[in-house]
């Protein structure tokens, strides 16, 4: 099936005083329709700056440099703004980290779902307000046609996210970024709030970029997760694969340091050092320093994502053309 | 709300109470009344008369308590300069300076909210640049040298607008405007740009650090994911976010606008308020200046009142008891 989202060589740039950072370096995935992909990886790897990018919304002085991000075959990394305001919540919901602060403090939701709609959907006010009540009701907001007219601070956190997701899917939208949409809530909560993002965007066929850093939530709801580090994929395929048998150094480091629920351990795994800072990605591959399979090449060449066994990883170890023995010197 | 207001009403009673004693201070402490009501020559007997007869016999706290119950009703004495009753001199003057205040405050904030909204979007333009510019000098010039500039430019160069007065005024019962005659309208400009000026360059940069921190939050961030249009994320969801301190400062500067016309009014020879209070403290008429002491205070007492009530319109999180 073709691709609903193409990410391609994405490039993310953020000119500063000292020069000009790069925040996202020749990133690239495709996210099929209906599919729900998982972004994973440390603070700083340019997950949300990712999510950002697709929806047009990077904090300036960031700016896409390179590379192109296509919905359904159209180009949108380009276009002007008034356009892409069109596809910001028409074709592409977002969902944020906290509901405590991304509801307007002022407009009851209602208002707020009204509004959202009837930008986007050319409805009247008495149809939009009728669908918001429905919208309320199929995220479990009990009472939905009283709670319309309450105002966020009336909503418990959990509540208040539940809001959220029905604004980012009210225009029925083709996919939806959500950036760490359990980060912020309660731990009871937070399996609650997935699930209802997970049947929702099911049913209506959306696909979802899922960021988190939850590994658990990822295991979850993906279908297929990509590992970001230091501004770029490191590895990204089917998410049972990378779960269990994670081809890059990385993948395979962070997944080992997961606690195991079954037996006692006394030391979780750990990676040796820090993710480089943005300027001072060493050359050649990013995680090179603290690669315990490090060799020659890896200081060098960039490696591209390459054919693993069951994933693909940007990992020269898997480079069949070039084994690893022949460029050992 | 019933209680509210009752409850501000009643925290507002020893405010007036305070500053009625300090006017009441005033009349012991600055100048003899006796001496200055007689004049030169007079007799035990004159001047035991009049003791009596204004009260200054008896106790201190008694003589508070008539000050107060008068005050209450309204009566304030006579003008020592002008004597006639100061109520009526107040009730004649207060038009005017409420006029001035109301045009003024109408300038700032029409002028200088769009101002704030504007350099608080487009922080980069040449024209925001401007604007603030523009704002430091109406924050550092002090009043009275914006007012004779004005005149000097509008009325002396261009003679465009009058540099003095108020211009025809017309006669509503008891309230006399300048609003519905073309001098009159004229006679305003000056001294509402000069009284506003300051307070315009306040909002607009109020407004915009309000904007420019409403603009990062994540709602407007949010909003702005779901596709809205920008005139209403601007608009609505930033401008209305910004409103409750915007309303806290602009009541307390209309409170001042009203308080402090005192320059204005002296530069434009305005007949208001400020006027007369500068008059009288140059001739220490004591119960005028007591008189426009307490209504100074009333007025900023009552705004305040008005200033809590916007809150509730506008901040629904304060609206106690509906919530669920």
């Amino acid at each position: 099936m073709a691709a609903l989202l193409e990410v391609r060589d994405l490039v993310v740039e953020f000119p500063t005083r000292r020069g000009t950072l790069r925040a996202l370096d020749r990133v690239s995935f495709d996210i099929a329709p209906g599919e729900v992909l998982g972004v994973v990886g440390e603070s700083g790897a340019g997950k949300s700056m990712t999510g950002a990018a697709i929806i047009g919304l990077l904090e300036p002085p960031g700016r896409v440099a390179g590379g192109s991000i296509s919905l359904r075959g159209q180009r949108i990394d380009n276009l002007p703004p008034r356009e892409m305001r069109k596809i910001r919540g028409k074709r592409i919901g977002a969902i944020f980290q906290d509901p405590l602060t991304t509801l307007n403090p002022l407009y009851t939701v209602g208002r707020q779902l009204t509004e959202t709609m009837r930008t986007h959907l050319g409805i009247d006010a008495a149809e939009a307000r009728r669908r918001a009540i429905g919208w309320l009701e199929m995220v479990g907001i009990p009472a939905a046609s009283e709670r319309i007219d309450a105002y966020p601070h009336q909503f418990s956190g959990g509540m208040r996210q539940r809001v959220v997701i029905a604004l980012a899917l009210c225009a029925e939208p083709e996919m939806v970024v959500a950036d760490e949409p359990t980060t912020a809530l309660d731990v009871s909560i937070q399996a609650q709030v997935i699930a209802l993002l997970k049947r929702l965007t099911r049913e209506k066929g959306t696909s979802v970029m899922l960021i988190t850093h939850d590994m658990g939530v990822i295991a979850e709801t993906a279908d297929r997760v990509a590992v970001m580090y230091a501004g770029r994929v490191a590895e990204i395929g089917p998410v049972r694969s990378v779960v269990k048998a994670a081809a890059h150094p990385y993948s395979a480091g962070l997944m080992a340091s997961i606690p195991p629920l079954t037996h006692k351990v006394d030391h979780l795994p750990q990676i040796d050092g820090a993710m480089p800072r943005l300027n001072a990605i060493p050359t050649g591959c990013a995680y090179n320093p603290r690669c315990p399979h490090v060799f020659d090449r890896c200081r060098v060449e960039r490696p591209e994502l390459i054919d693993a066994p069951e994933t693909k990883a940007a990992c020269w170890l898997f480079d069949s053309h070039a084994p690893r023995e022949r460029s050992h010197v | 709300m019933f209680a509210f207001i009752l409850s501000r009403i009643v925290q507002s009673v020893p405010v007036m109470l305070a500053v009625a004693l300090i006017a009441f201070v005033l009349f012991s402490f600055v100048g003899d009344p006796i001496a200055t009501m007689l004049g030169q020559e007079f007799t035990p007997e004159q001047r035991d008369a009049l003791v009596a007869a204004l009260g200054l016999d008896q106790s201190i706290p008694v003589q508070f308590i008539r000050f107060v119950g008068n005050a209450l009703r309204g009566e304030f004495g006579l003008s020592y300069r002008l004597s006639r009753p100061v109520a009526d001199l107040i009730v004649e003057r207060a038009p005017a300076t409420l006029e001035l205040a109301f045009c003024a405050s109408l300038v700032a904030l029409a002028v200088g909210v769009p101002m704030g909204v504007y350099t608080g979007l487009y922080r980069r333009s040449w024209i925001s640049r401007a604007f603030l510019t523009f704002s430091l000098i109406g924050v550092s010039l002090p009043t009275f040298l914006i007012g004779i500039l004005l005149i000097l430019v509008f009325s002396v160069w261009l003679s465009w607008l009058p540099s003095f007065g108020r211009g025809d005024t017309v006669q509503l019962g008891w309230w006399s405007t300048g609003l519905l005659t073309a001098s009159g309208l004229k006679a305003l400009v000056l001294p509402s740009i000069t009284l506003g000026l300051f307070q315009l360059t306040l909002i607009m940069r109020l407004v915009r650090s309000e904007m420019l921190e409403v603009l990062r939050s994540d709602y407007v961030k949010f909003a702005r994911a779901r596709g809205l249009r920008d005139r209403s994320i601007h608009f609505g969801h930033a401008l209305r976010n910004t409103l409750v301190p915007v309303i806290t400062i602009v009541g307390l500067q209309l409170g001042s606008i009203i308080a402090f016309s005192i320059v204005t009014e002296t530069v434009f020879q305005w007949p208001g308020m400020g006027l007369l209070f500068i008059q009288s403290v140059s001739s220490a008429d004591i119960p005028v200046m007591a008189a426009y002491l307490l209504l100074i205070a009333a007025i900023f007492v009552t705004i305040n009142l008005l200033v809590d009530l916007l809150y509730y319109a506008v901040d629904p999180r304060l609206r106690a008891g509906r919530g669920h």
